[in-house]
């Protein structure tokens, strides 16, 4: 089975500073992919380079086979790859529904649509028309997600949809990651909160300091594994 | 009593030129930040247009805007993709020290072209006409049309940003000009629209103030510091805001120029510092 | 002392005259990255003329130039080294203070408005009038800082125009300083200052060149000082500045008005020395601005060396293409245009890379 997102030796730089030191990562299909790692380890920055907002070498990245390094971002979303950016990143000009609707800018074929959303987080219909940056931490979280979904992606990036959330609220939104992987999407989520990627994700990555230090099924990890490779063996 | 009331309509009836000066330049920097500084030079640039297609063809000024328009609306995508995005990012020096540059070039290529003459855009009668409100109170046809222009224009991208799709993504683009491409928007298309918007309310601008007032190359400059003044005393952010400030403007200006022709275009800015000293936001800001 | 030539020179076959062996010895030195010399000769030279010592050696060699010429050479010198000063100025402001301000023409008028005034008015003489009018310049920056920086970055920028266009209306409205079209200082003023007219230009000479030199001191010292930390610190990020303490607003006024006043002291010698005032002259955007922003950006923005290149550049062009009017303005324009999107940092910059180049080798 062809992978449907495959890095080799991907590297990236931020001007003369090197972030990424060649991360080999695989996607298959309907996958969960869980990516963990200290703040810095690169995180963020492997997600940027997937989505083409960072430079690749062409055949670093490949995407059901097709070679996507240094594709512009904008291309990519029509080809299937959407990410839920760090810090939610909503247009506060635009209202909930604006901002939803902007996601499906990029016409693909799927089952997400403006009502499927509000199914999936019913309180969103209620403020539609509100302006998004108005509402809590975990609505804006909902609405973020909504909008990468409207645009109906094979693979779908959520980057630290945790962050500055409430634990209960935590639960609500990763109430919602069935349904989304129920509808075909595959996902590579970043988490800084592991006890929560462990409960979703099928395989677990750990990066540190821009490499791949541990990776594996999610199942077969325990608290030790993870730590050590999380924090770097104590010497 | 009723002279001072003429005066103020006249003031108000000028502004409706001013507030689609500003309209343009409004629009760039609420999308880019990016101020141009050669925004009153490309006004001038549509003014000489117009003048050239109306010696070559004789068709009446107001027919040539089927032409200038569009023709602008081109121009402008083509200098900010071309040019202008390149010059974007943290730094403010390079848009305005590029911005400047246009307007001299532009200054010189007019004069080359043109001498430095002053022209006037043949409307025949429309810009005498007027109506009689009052004893001693005449409004005049044209500078009536042009307001009343001026606030269909911003009605008409009131609700082109507002209601429409494509409004949507300039607004956000304005936002956050990388998340925009996360929706599979080009930024740098997205930039080259907003000018072209611009370019093309210039385009009319030009036409209409050409018809108005005399012009030569060297008009350039005043239209940029009107239009600023409009968008600062009406509050940044806000095109109806603007509409108003162009009204004030030209009221101050023709208050002044009652009291001494010579004092009209100082008085408009000593009105704009006056407001910015007593209102540094404007008088109805939106934007932070 | 046989000194090894480079193969260009080996391959002439000629000797190397007087000149080309300056020239070479320039070059090596200028490369020569002075942390590992391999000869004596060449670490003298190294140091001598490395960037640090070079540029003031140059810039008081082109300072004594025009004491050796004729009229002609002082009136330019003259001009040059007014010009000089204004474009530090500027680039102190835009470059190093990140204050981008288009209306400098207005403190160029206002000294010289000042300096006539204090002349026809009071009475005073002629040269002693000038710091006044330079201090006159600074104390009007005050309320005008003020009001201009309520608004921020490009709107700052128009509106410092704005206000040199309310001084050129209001100066065009004093009947008394000659109204729309402007007035001459009175002979016995001019006369004062010496009744020779080639002691008058060596004189005026002598003092635009001290003020170039002067203000490229200034900018040198404050930029070494305590406060030049704070205005880098600005340049180089400026909320970062903000949260250490450095206050940046009151930096940038401070900078805003001590230019003010020196670019007053600089108007009031122009229009000084040219007898001849008038709004339109006194506060002229193509001249006092258009110009120097010119010459600073072709030279190198926020570069202390940038200014001086640019005034090299820009009279050169204009002793070559002014004769072309409005297309060598279009030039001026292109160039500009060409050097920030191709080449920000200007011929000081492309001449930091060829040496950084140079000596990688």
């Amino acid at each position: 089975m062809i992978p449907l997102l495959e890095t080799t030796g991907l590297t990236a730089f931020y001007g003369d500073f090197q972030a990424l030191f060649g991360i080999d990562l695989a996607v298959r299909p309907g996958e969960v992919i869980g990516l963990i790692g200290a703040n810095g380890a690169g995180k963020t920055t492997f997600l940027r380079t997937v989505t083409g907002l960072l430079p690749a070498a062409p055949d670093a990245i490949k995407f059901n086979g097709q070679p996507i390094g240094g594709a512009r971002a904008e291309a990519l979303v029509k080809r299937g790859i959407a990410m839920v950016p760090e810090g939610r990143k909503l247009f506060p000009s635009l209202s909930v529904e604006e901002n939803l609707s902007l996601g499906a800018t990029v016409k693909r074929d799927g089952p997400w649509n403006l009502q499927k959303i509000f199914q999936l987080f019913p309180i969103l219909e209620e403020r539609r028309k509100s302006p998004a940056t108005k509402l809590s931490g975990g609505q804006q979280q909902m609405v973020a997600i909504g909008r990468a979904l409207m645009s109906n992606p094979a693979l779908l990036l959520c980057d630290e949809i945790s962050l500055g959330l409430a634990p209960i609220v935590i639960a609500d939104v990763y109430r919602a990651l069935p349904a989304i992987r129920a509808a075909g999407a595959a996902m590579i989520v970043v988490e800084q909160d592991i006890a929560q990627v462990m409960r979703v994700a099928d395989r677990l990555y750990c990066l540190r300091e821009g490499r791949v230090v541990l990776e594996g099924a999610a199942a077969a990890m325990n608290r030790h594994d993870i730590a050590a490779a999380y924090f770097g063996a104590v010497a | 009593m009723i002279s001072w009331l003429d005066i103020i309509v006249q003031g108000i009836l000028v502004g409706g030129f001013y507030a689609l000066f500003a309209t343009g330049l409004s629009l760039i920097f609420g999308v880019m930040r990016l101020v141009n500084l050669a925004h009153g030079d490309f006004i001038i640039l549509a003014a000489f247009a117009a003048l050239a297609i109306v010696q070559f063809t004789g068709i009446h000024p107001l027919l040539c805007l089927a032409a200038i328009i569009p023709l602008m609306a081109a121009f402008g995508y083509i200098l900010q993709r071309g040019v202008l995005n390149r010059t974007l990012g943290k730094n403010i020096l390079p848009p305005l020290l590029v911005t400047f540059g246009l307007s001299i070039v532009i200054q010189n290529a007019l004069l080359l072209e043109f001498s430095a003459d002053s022209q006037k855009l043949p409307m025949g009668n429309l810009t005498v006409a007027s109506v009689q409100l009052l004893p001693g109170l005449n409004v005049g046809l044209y500078p009536l049309g042009v307001l009343i222009t001026a606030a269909a224009v911003i009605g008409a991208l009131q609700i082109f940003l507002y209601k429409t799709p494509l409004g949507a993504a300039l607004r956000a683009t304005s936002d956050d000009s990388t998340t925009i491409r996360l929706m599979g928007i080009d930024n740098r298309h997205i930039f080259g629209l907003a000018t072209a918007l611009s370019f093309a309310v210039a385009g009319l601008a030009g036409v209409l103030i050409g018809g108005y007032t005399n012009f030569s190359p060297a008009s350039g400059p005043s239209n940029l510091l009107f239009g600023f003044e409009a968008i600062i005393i009406g509050g940044l952010g806000n095109l109806w805001g603007t509409l108003i400030g162009g009204m004030i403007l030209g009221v101050a200006q023709a208050i002044g120029a009652e009291i001494n022709p010579g004092y009209q275009v100082l008085a408009g800015h000593i009105a704009f510092l006056a407001i910015l000293l007593a209102a540094p936001r404007g008088l109805f800001p939106r934007m932070a | 002392m046989k000194e090894e030539s480079t193969s260009f020179f080996k391959k002439k076959g000629a000797p190397p005259g007087v000149a080309k062996k300056l020239l070479l010895r320039f070059a090596r030195g200028w490369t020569a990255s002075g942390s590992a010399p391999r000869e004596a000769e060449q670490k003298f030279f190294a140091r001598f003329f490395s960037k640090k010592r070079f540029f003031p050696c140059f810039l008081l060699l082109c300072a004594l130039l025009p004491l050796l010429g004729d009229n002609t050479d002082r009136q330019l010198g003259f001009e040059f080294a007014a010009t000089l000063t204004l474009a530090t100025l500027w680039n102190l402001l835009a470059g190093y203070a990140g204050v981008v301000s288009i209306g400098q023409q207005a403190f160029v008028g206002l000294g010289a408005y000042f300096l006539f005034a204090l002349v026809v008015f009071a009475g005073v003489p002629a040269l002693a009038a000038v710091p006044l009018a330079a201090l006159a310049c600074g104390v009007i920056a005050v309320p005008s800082a003020r009001l201009l920086f309520r608004l921020r970055g490009p709107f700052f920028a128009i509106g410092s125009w704005v206000l040199a266009e309310v001084f050129r209306l209001t100066f065009a409205q004093i009947s008394s300083l000659g109204g729309g079209s402007g007035m001459s200082l009175p002979i016995m003023s001019i006369l004062a200052i010496s009744h020779s007219r080639p002691e008058r230009l060596l004189l005026f000479y002598v003092f635009s060149a001290a003020l170039a030199l002067a203000t490229t001191a200034l900018v040198f010292a404050l930029l070494k000082s305590r406060f030049g930390l704070g205005l880098t610190a600005i340049r180089d990020a400026e909320p970062a500045a903000a949260s250490l303490g450095v206050d940046v607003m009151w930096l940038k006024r401070v900078v805003y008005i001590i230019v003010a006043a020196v670019t007053g002291l600089a108007g009031a010698l122009l229009f000084l020395q040219n007898v001849r005032i008038s709004p339109d002259a006194a506060f002229s955007v193509n001249d006092w601005t258009a110009n120097i922003i010119f010459i600073v950006v072709i030279g190198g923005i926020g570069r202390l060396e940038g200014p001086l290149i640019g005034c090299l550049v820009f009279f050169g062009l204009r002793a070559a293409f002014a004769d072309y009017g409005a297309w060598y303005l279009i030039g001026l324009g292109l160039l500009a245009i060409l050097m920030m999107l191709l080449a920000p940092a200007g011929i000081a910059g492309l001449l930091d890379q060829l040496r950084n180049r140079l000596q990688k080798r």
